[in-house]
């Protein structure tokens, strides 16, 4: 409501006083009257609006007076607005006319009224400029119901028990209170606007305005109404008569309005209310709860004390924790409010539920309505399985668990059978058995204990009191005293067993000392020094006798009294029977009398009654106790000591001496030798894996052997089964293994320290015969001289070990967590915690606990507890015998699994969602199953089904197969790791965040602001990085910029040695050029000048794309052209880490393009040509993707790998112009080109996912020293600072991921003694020969296998025995060896071309430095400008490192000269001395020679491997192989290797030449070091051999493979094609 | 692989991304883009836009209005992944320097028909307070490094971000097949086809 409504409606109200109450009732209907006319002004063009306005005036002139006044309060109480328009009912204009004109009538009168009251009221004069926008204000006027309405809605909700009366200052001072303005208020702002906008009359709005209102019916137009709306609210209602004015015609209304509108306005002063008056009200409408504590007789009814239910004993649940003070005010509002106290409970206190937050996790338990388990809730076996993404290749995971630790102590190990026990000692073996049960037997002294008890229970018959007596208790006596009756028997019974078999034993042991005693002495040797003595102990025969004779008659007694029990029964049993007997006797004989009586009569009837004649029972013969007296005297005398007979105990010592061995036989001496030989070992195994074994130890001559040791496992998970394999060495043969003994793992409570050691029985089932004394091993034997009594026996023992779990440094068990376990009782509750690991194990323990602890055993929280212990304590347990994961799955499931496993459309979406790498970027999954092709999963399934088998097909060499499996494990394992990885997000992954800059970056892009815009010489800017995530096909291209070559391999003509070839096949150009000269008889080798030498052109291979430049001449040619190369990531993935693994090499090819000319006819010669292009492969450079990717471009000259024999052309420099330049190049002979090489668009080579794994990397705990790291750390930092672009490398991170100093790897090493030998005077050679036999080791980048995340060094044997690593192994093998043939070595880090980062060697020959490439074996002196290696950043000696402290790390302009600290800077100096750091390499390379026989094998399917090939790529043309050819060059080609590839070139052709001499051939061989055969083919493909398509050519294909030790093999590789000239 | 055409439904949006509440910010546009599933594919139309630089109105609305159209058409196989539109708004600095204003996303609405989306906008924050004042002072706040983050639910709980404004949206939806491959996408679906059925019913 408006300041100014509510004026007016104080002033009316005045007025109207005495009106109010029927304006109060009147104020519903004109509630809807209002409506209405609201409505009708929305349509007030039409006939419902004069409609409505006569229903308006209607009941407006019933109620005159009133009405007027009453609009003001009307428009508080204004109802909804949105009721329908009233159907207009009558459209009778007359009626409408005349009720206007009534209308108007009454609204003048109403008008003057207001008039009148104002005038007197406010006498101020109204200011001028309202008089500017009354109009305006009329026009607003219509929508004035709007803020009325939600005064009204406000006032209404907020206060009801508010009169209507209530002032403006009220809500003004409310207003102001409440800080925040009601809806209908104006808002400061638009009170502003309200203030301060100019309300200039809108000429033609309001023109069109009048217009409409003039025709009166037309429409108004309410939109403009509403915009303008929001600035005028507050103005509404500010005159009476605007209300009625929306009822007027427009033109009535126009016409009083210039008379009236200024007697309407009404200003007054605001109105003040003091402070205290305003305190005063506002403490009659407002509380404020205080928050002291109240009383509790006010919360609880009268005369009622409060009951604690707690003191009462029950459960009250913990209440949920809330501040005091809130509690106190929620209670003093709640007694303001509700006087009933309902939310009080009995104590006085706030009702309140148990804190509903538990402690613990739960779920909520399932209900089920009848016993046992529902259908849908029935467990399911399901086997576990292995996450594919388990990290067993990478140790030391970030494993959350952390590690635990279980001591395995091996003591020993006894055999109880050895296959080299002599007879002897089988039966000390048995006799050491028997006294061990005699001890056992005698420590357990049943036979005491059963005695004794016999004695208490015939005490306790005795003192029973005589049942026979009358007595209450007589029947319960009698029961008793039957029990113990039977007790006694039974115990007795037992006894008896137990002494026979005590005497037995005794009687055994004794036998067996007799035999041995025998067989000692038949054999005149003793083997063992077992002895067992018989103590006799004396005792008093007196006593004894007593005793015996106490026993025997208390025995008898008992006997006779059984009997006579049962004698009686028996008797009784007798009466009975005589009795029915003589019974029917008697019957009988009545029967027969009657008989006698009735014969005549009936005979029939009496017949059947014969048959059954009872037998005449016989009576029991009474007992005899002498019979009986006698039967337990003779037991007695076989299983007891007799009275007097001393008491025997038996003693087993080894006190007796064993028979040396020169008195012994031969078959005995060697046995003992026998024995000597054989030693035993046992390997630890942890869940199947062996994880230790014990040190390999002799058996003893007494078959015992002591390990004494303690594992210690470390281990991250519970134990699934613990294993020992005892194995048995005989002398250096092979070990077997004997048996395995399956430890039980330890309960949680078992710690080490308590552990008691157990033995642990095993047997072996080998059959083991020997030819000597030994009695072997399942083999029969007797120790009769007849061999009668054979017994066989079998290898056994006893394994004393202990098994326990460590207890960690700070006294806490290293034990898994209990949950890993598998035993079936909930363990979540939290009281388990208190009591230990071991809690639920030990039901006692845990009761204890709980009563110690006082649980309230009402608690719900604590109810599955008590259940737990009642349970365990009354016995009945009822475990589950199962447990339920996720047990309403089933009702989520949208399909049945049986569904999901068949449709191939789930299948392929499942498979996608983890990632597979063959569906992991699958596009558009076919909705139906029918649209899946099956072969989609064929290679998924390939790949699943091949896991485990070891393919030999692409390998042909197993060694190489199961190395390559191991290595792409290895990947598996890591890409599988980095998967994860991926969706683990680092800031920096996902927002690109500046750095805070330092003051000098801040300084630099300060100064740049004031840096002109347009420079003149503009700077070169770098290209864009692009990361790669977002491309697609097509947007990478692979740019390759070939701009020279040098010395390119001319071609040599044919020399004269061969027939002139014929005209038609010779060379074009040649002919070309030549021409003149052809039919010159000077067309010999000498004419050299007038040759064309080399017409040649590169061609760029890459993923299967071919570009090639423009033929250009000369061997020294000038291309200068981009090649253009699309790039496709493999499975369309564009992610960084797919990126990172691309595989793809690029091939420059260099080609000698070779026209000839086939014109067959001369004469045509004038008018056409018809020739034919041959290219000649020349040389190729190779350069992996992944280099190109991480390095983003590749700019330099580069050695073009040259076939070492290529027929047909030389690299002599015959042309006498060359001469010149050719001593500049002497030292570096061989062809080389100059590329530029970059990816377009400039990607970004992932790194932050390599720092997230070196980060996680160094992680990985390392052995070195902590001092050292520290050092290392800051050597790298000062280096970083100094020269942050050269490479620095302190420590490197070996295969088992730990950090390892690198100096570590390097040690002098042998090379294999085959080349050492081949070379025994020619240092030099035999330097290049171990460079060639490092460089034949297959090169294997680790960035490629690795997903570029980590670079592991392996050890130099593992890398001999992996056969495959990178630049640094090879550099540290390399490195390795030529130390050990005493030259000074070194490794050095630094960048090369093409390899980018890498590792080459450097060593020190007289006077001068030599750069050793280990991958290619080559050398380069240190001023050699081809040398690939362009920068140094560090040195590297088995003792030092030293960083290149240098200008210039070129290798060229730097000085190696490492003993002056101003160009080098060393790690280990006087303030760090070198420490002495052991080496990680092996002793000494053991090295294997190369089965010749699988090389020759491997050699034959390589051939045949590429024939196959070959032909593959020529579909359709046949090929031919020249067998003659092939075989010529396999003889060759061991040549080509002993010679290395060099100076063969001139003996070789001349051979084959002569050989040859019809054919035309061109050829070459390739040289490669084995690792794969797809790279094979992949070489040969790249020549281009295959591409020949003269009719009538034939092809020569040769291989030979060359051994070197340690299977490291050099593949030579002769492909040729050959035309027949003609 | 598959068949070369497998079954595909469509979906067709338009509609315009239409105006923008920031009350701090003048002078901004705005770049759309869609994120879909790896069974989805735009057939035609724009996937990715820029819109033109718009000033505050002077009313009290103050929305800066762009009314950019955004027209595409998707074929999939598959609901999962359903395409969403990714908008994130630019607009100079105090300095001039083109900063992110605002990165917002919503799916393209399920059922066919008109709908109108606010999208509230948000921008990464600053890791530390220096680094906000060299942020701003350098005019290098921090961005999304792909706008299309805020379409995907990995990875966000290591940004914090500041609520900025809201983008308007209206986009018209029109599907295609949906239904036939047993999608019932709106409530209206389902009524219409009993309505029929009744109707179907009544004229035999």
């Amino acid at each position: 409501m408006s300041h100014k409504e509510e004026k007016l409606k104080i002033i009316s109200e005045e007025f109207v006083e005495n009106e109010d109450k029927e304006a109060e009732k009147l104020k519903k209907k004109l509630k809807v009257q209002k409506q209405r006319r609201k409505k009708q002004l929305q349509d007030s063009g039409l006939e419902e609006h004069l409609e409505g306005e006569a229903n308006l005036g209607f009941q407006q002139e019933q109620h005159q007076e009133e009405s007027e006044p009453n609009l003001l309060s009307m428009a508080i109480r204004q109802g909804p607005r949105n009721l329908p328009p009233i159907p207009s009912t009558s459209r009778t204009g007359f009626a409408e006319f005349s009720m206007r004109e009534r209308m108007r009538k009454k609204l003048k009168a109403a008008r003057s009224k207001a008039e009148n009251a104002l005038l007197q009221e406010i006498p101020s004069p109204r200011p001028r400029h309202f008089v500017n926008h009354r109009e305006e204000e009329e026009v607003t006027g219509f929508d004035e119901e709007q803020p009325g309405k939600s005064v009204l809605r406000e006032a209404t909700r907020g206060s009801s028990q508010r009169s209507t009366r209530v002032k403006f200052q009220d809500f003004g001072r409310k207003t102001k209170f409440k800080a925040q303005v009601p809806p209908g208020f104006p808002t400061a702002e638009e009170a502003y606007n309200f203030f301060t906008f100019n309300f200039d009359p809108e000429p033609e709005k309001d023109e069109t305005k009048d217009k409409k209102r003039e025709e009166s019916n037309q429409e108004v137009e309410e939109g403009e109404e509403e915009e303008e709306q929001p600035a005028h609210e507050e103005q509404v209602g500010k005159m009476d008569e605007e209300e009625a004015v929306n009822e007027k015609e427009a033109d009535d209304f126009l016409l009083d309005l210039d008379q009236t509108v200024h007697d309407f306005l009404v200003i007054r002063a605001a109105e003040y209310e003091s402070i205290h008056e305003m305190q005063k009200k506002e403490r009659e409408i407002l509380f404020r709860p205080s928050s002291i504590t109240v009383p509790i007789y006010k919360k609880i009814p009268e005369n009622m004390q409060p009951r604690y239910l707690e003191d009462e004993g029950l459960y009250t649940g913990e209440r949920p924790m809330v501040p005091r003070s809130n509690q106190n005010i929620m209670e003093n509002r709640l007694l303001i409010q509700e006087q009933e106290r309902k939310w009080f409970g009995d104590d006085g206190r706030i009702l309140a539920l148990p804190n509903p937050i538990k402690q613990f996790s739960t779920r909520p338990p399932i209900f089920s309505p009848e016993e046992g388990i529902e259908a849908g809730l029935e467990t399911l076996y399901k086997k576990a399985v292995n996450s594919v993404r388990n990290n067993q290749y990478i140790v030391g995971s970030g494993d959350s668990l952390g590690q635990f630790q279980l001591d395995i102590d091996i003591s020993g190990l006894i055999f109880t059978h050895h296959p080299c026990f002599s007879r002897e000692h089988v039966l000390a073996a048995k006799l050491a058995q028997l006294y061990d049960q005699y001890l056992a037997r005698r420590q357990r002294n049943k036979t005491k204990f059963l005695t004794d008890k016999l004695s208490a229970l015939r005490n306790a018959v005795h003192t029973l009191p005589d049942y026979t007596k009358p007595h209450g208790s007589g029947h319960t006596a009698q029961e008793s005293m039957n029990k113990y009756k039977f007790e006694i028997r039974q115990t007795r019974k037992l006894r008896d067993a137990e002494e026979e078999k005590d005497r037995i034993l005794l009687k055994t042991m004794i036998k067996v000392w007799k035999e041995m005693k025998s067989l000692r002495d038949f054999q005149k040797f003793t083997n063992t020094p077992i002895k067992l003595f018989l103590r006799k102990e004396e005792v008093d025969w007196k006593i004894d006798e007593k005793t015996f004779e106490t026993e025997i008659q208390a025995e008898t007694n008992e006997l006779l009294e059984e009997h006579m029990e049962e004698y009686e029964k028996k008797m009784e049993e007798y009466k009975t029977e005589y009795q029915e007997w003589k019974a029917w006797k008697k019957a009988q004989r009545i029967k027969k009398k009657k008989k006698k009586a009735t014969e005549e009569q009936d005979e029939v009837t009496e017949e059947p009654e014969y048959g059954e004649e009872p037998v005449k029972p016989i009576p029991p013969e009474p007992i005899d106790r002498s019979t009986i007296e006698q039967q337990v005297r003779e037991k007695a005398l076989h299983n007891r000591r007799k009275p007097g007979e001393p008491v025997l105990v038996p003693e087993l010592s080894l006190a007796g001496s064993v028979t040396p061995n020169e008195h012994c036989p031969r078959a005995e001496i060697l046995r003992r030798e026998d024995i000597k030989k054989r030693s035993v070992f046992l390997k630890v195994l942890f869940n199947n894996k062996e994880v230790s074994r014990t040190v390999s130890r002799q058996i003893g001559m007494d078959f015992r052997v002591h390990f004494g040791q303690i594992f210690n496992l470390q281990i991250h998970n519970w134990p699934e089964s613990l294993t020992l394999q005892i194995y048995e060495t005989v002398g250096y043969g092979s070990t077997n293994l004997l048996a395995e003994v399956f430890l039980p793992i330890p309960e949680t409570t078992v710690f080490t320290g308590r552990a008691s050691i157990e033995e642990v029985e095993f047997s072996s089932n080998q059959h083991v015969t020997l030819n000597h004394e030994g009695v072997g091993s399942g083999e029969p034997f007797s120790f009769e001289a007849d061999g009668s009594n054979k017994m066989i026996l079998m290898t056994s023992g006893k394994v004393s070990n202990s098994v326990s779990w460590a207890i960690g440094e700070n006294g806490m068990p290293l034990v898994p967590p209990a949950s890993q376990q598998s035993i079936g009782i909930r363990r979540k509750v939290d009281a388990i915690a208190s009591i230990g690991a071991s809690g639920l194990t030990d039901m006692k323990k845990l009761a204890k606990w709980a009563t110690e602890s006082k649980l309230d055993p009402n608690d719900p929280n604590n109810a599955s507890l008590m259940q737990l212990i009642m349970v365990a304590t009354t016995g009945d347990t009822y475990i589950p015998e199962f447990f339920r994961l996720e047990q309403l799955q089933q009702e989520f499931n949208f399909a049945s699994d049986e569904e999901l496993n068949r449709s191939k459309r789930f299948r392929l979406l499942r498979l996608r969602s983890l990632e597979v790498p063959e569906f992991r970027n699958f596009k558009q999954v076919p909705v139906y199953d029918r649209e899946i092709m099956e072969k989609v999963f064929q290679d998924y399934e390939k790949r699943i089904r091949d896991r485990g088998v070891i393919e030999t097909k692409d390998h042909l060499d197993t060694h190489r197969a199961v190395v390559a499996k191991y290595l792409q494990q290895v990947r598996e394992s890591v890409i599988n790791r980095f998967l994860i990885a991926k969706h683990h997000f680092l800031l920096s992954d996902l927002v690109v965040e500046e750095d805070v800059p330092n003051i000098s970056i801040l300084g630099v892009s300060l100064f740049k602001l004031a840096e002109q815009k347009r420079p003149l010489k503009p700077r070169r800017k770098g290209r864009k990085k692009v990361p790669t995530q977002n491309l697609s096909d097509g947007d990478i291209k692979v740019l390759v910029n070939v701009l020279r070559a040098y010395d390119i391999p001319v071609r040599k003509p044919i020399t004269s040695k061969l027939q002139q070839p014929s005209r038609s096949s010779r060379p074009f150009s040649e002919t070309l050029v030549t021409s003149p000269s052809t039919q010159s008889p000077a067309h010999t080798v000498d004419n050299v000048l007038s040759q064309v030498l080399v017409r040649p052109f590169v061609e760029v291979s890459f993923q299967r794309t071919v570009c090639h430049t423009t033929t250009a001449e000369g061997p020294n040619p000038s291309w200068n052209e981009e090649l253009e190369l699309p790039f496709r990531a493999p499975n369309s993935d564009y992610s960084t880490a797919s990126m990172q693994s691309v595989k793809d090499d690029i091939f420059i090819n260099i080609f000698d393009e070779v026209l000839y000319d086939i014109l067959e006819d001369d004469r045509e010669r004038g008018s056409g040509i018809h020739t034919r292009i041959e290219r000649h492969w020349l040389g190729s450079v190779r350069i992996p993707f992944s280099t190109l990717y991480f390095q983003g471009r590749i700019d330099g000259t580069f050695k073009i790998d040259v076939p070492p024999v290529l027929l047909g052309y030389s690299k002599e420099r015959n042309i006498i112009n060359e001469r010149g330049f050719d001593s500049l190049r002497s030292l570096s002979e061989g062809t080389y080109i100059t590329l530029f090489m970059t990816i377009e668009p400039h990607l970004v080579p992932g790194e932050s996912v390599r720092e997230k794994m070196t980060d996680m990397l160094k992680k990985f705990d390392s052995q070195e020293d902590e001092k050292l790291l520290q050092a290392t750390e800051k050597f790298q930092v000062e280096c970083a600072l100094k020269f942050p672009k050269r490479q620095c490398l302190t420590t490197v991170t070996n295969l088992s991921g730990k950090t390892v100093f690198i100096t570590r790897y390097l040690k002098p090493l042998n090379p294999p003694q085959e080349i050492l030998d081949m070379y025994p005077n020619n240092p030099q050679a035999t330097a290049e020969l171990v460079a060639r036999y490092v460089a034949l080791i297959p090169f294997l980048p680790d960035n490629v296998s690795f997903s570029g995340i980590c670079d592991l060094w392996s050890t130099s044997d593992q890398f001999l025995d992996l056969l495959a690593g990178d630049e640094e192994e090879h550099a540290v093998l390399l490195c390795n060896y030529f130390l050990a043939l005493g030259k000074k070595a070194w490794l050095v880090m630094g960048n090369a071309i093409p390899e980018g980062p890498t590792a080459y060697v450097l060593t020190w020959e007289q006077s001068q430095y030599l750069i050793w490439n280990p991958c290619s074996g080559r050398f380069y002196g240190q001023f050699d400008t081809f040398c690939p290696l362009k920068s140094v950043g560090c040195l590297i000696s088995p003792d030092n490192i030293w960083f290149n402290i240098q200008r210039y790390d070129s290798p060229m302009r730097i000085n190696f000269d490492i003993t002056k600290p101003k160009l080098w800077k060393s790690f280990f100096s006087r303030s760090l001395p070198y420490p002495g750091l052991s080496s990680v390499q092996p002793e000494e390379l053991i090295y294997q020679r190369t089965d010749k026989v699988a090389t020759s094998e491997l050699q034959d399917r390589i051939e045949k491997i590429l024939k196959e090939k070959i032909m593959e790529w020529r579909p359709r043309h046949m090929t031919r192989w020249n067998r003659y050819c092939t075989s010529t060059l396999r003889h060759f080609l061991p040549l080509l290797e002993k010679n290395q590839g060099k100076e063969v070139e001139d003996d070789h052709r001349a051979e084959l030449l002569r050989q040859l001499g019809d054919y035309r051939f061109s050829g070459f061989p390739i040289h490669m070091a084995f690792s794969e055969v797809k790279p094979l083919i992949e070489a040969v493909y790249s020549t281009g051999v295959h591409n020949i398509d003269i009719s009538n050519v034939e092809f020569a294909l040769a291989v030979y493979v060359h051994a070197y030790p340690k299977n490291v093999l050099s593949v030579w590789i002769y492909v040729a094609s050959l035309v027949r000239n003609k | 692989m598959a068949v070369a055409n497998p079954t595909v439904f469509l979906l067709m949006v338009n509609g315009q991304v239409e105006s923008a509440q920031f009350p701090e910010f003048d002078d901004l546009y705005c770049k759309y883009c869609f994120v879909y599933g790896q069974d989805w594919a735009p057939t035609s139309g724009l996937e990715e836009g820029i819109s033109q630089i718009t000033s505050k109105s002077q009313d009290v609305q103050q929305s800066l209005v762009w009314n950019f159209p955004v027209d595409i058409t998707f074929k999939s196989t598959n609901p999962y992944g359903w395409p969403q539109i990714v908008i994130s708004v630019y607009g100079p600095d105090f300095f001039g320097n083109d900063v992110v204003r605002g990165y917002g996303a919503v799916h393209v609405p399920f059922a066919p028909g008109r709908h109108k989306r606010t999208i509230p906008m948000f921008v990464p924050e600053s890791t530390s307070k220096l680094q906000k004042w060299t942020s701003w002072f350098m005019g290098r706040r921090p961005e999304y490094t792909d706008p299309k983050i805020v379409a995907q639910g990995e990875g966000r709980e290591v940004t914090r971000v500041r609520s900025q404004g809201f983008v308007t949206l209206s986009l018209n939806v029109v599907t295609k097949d949906l239904k036939k491959l047993g999608y019932h996408t709106s409530s209206l679906d389902l009524q219409a086809s009993s309505v029929i059925d009744l109707s179907e019913g009544v004229l035999k």
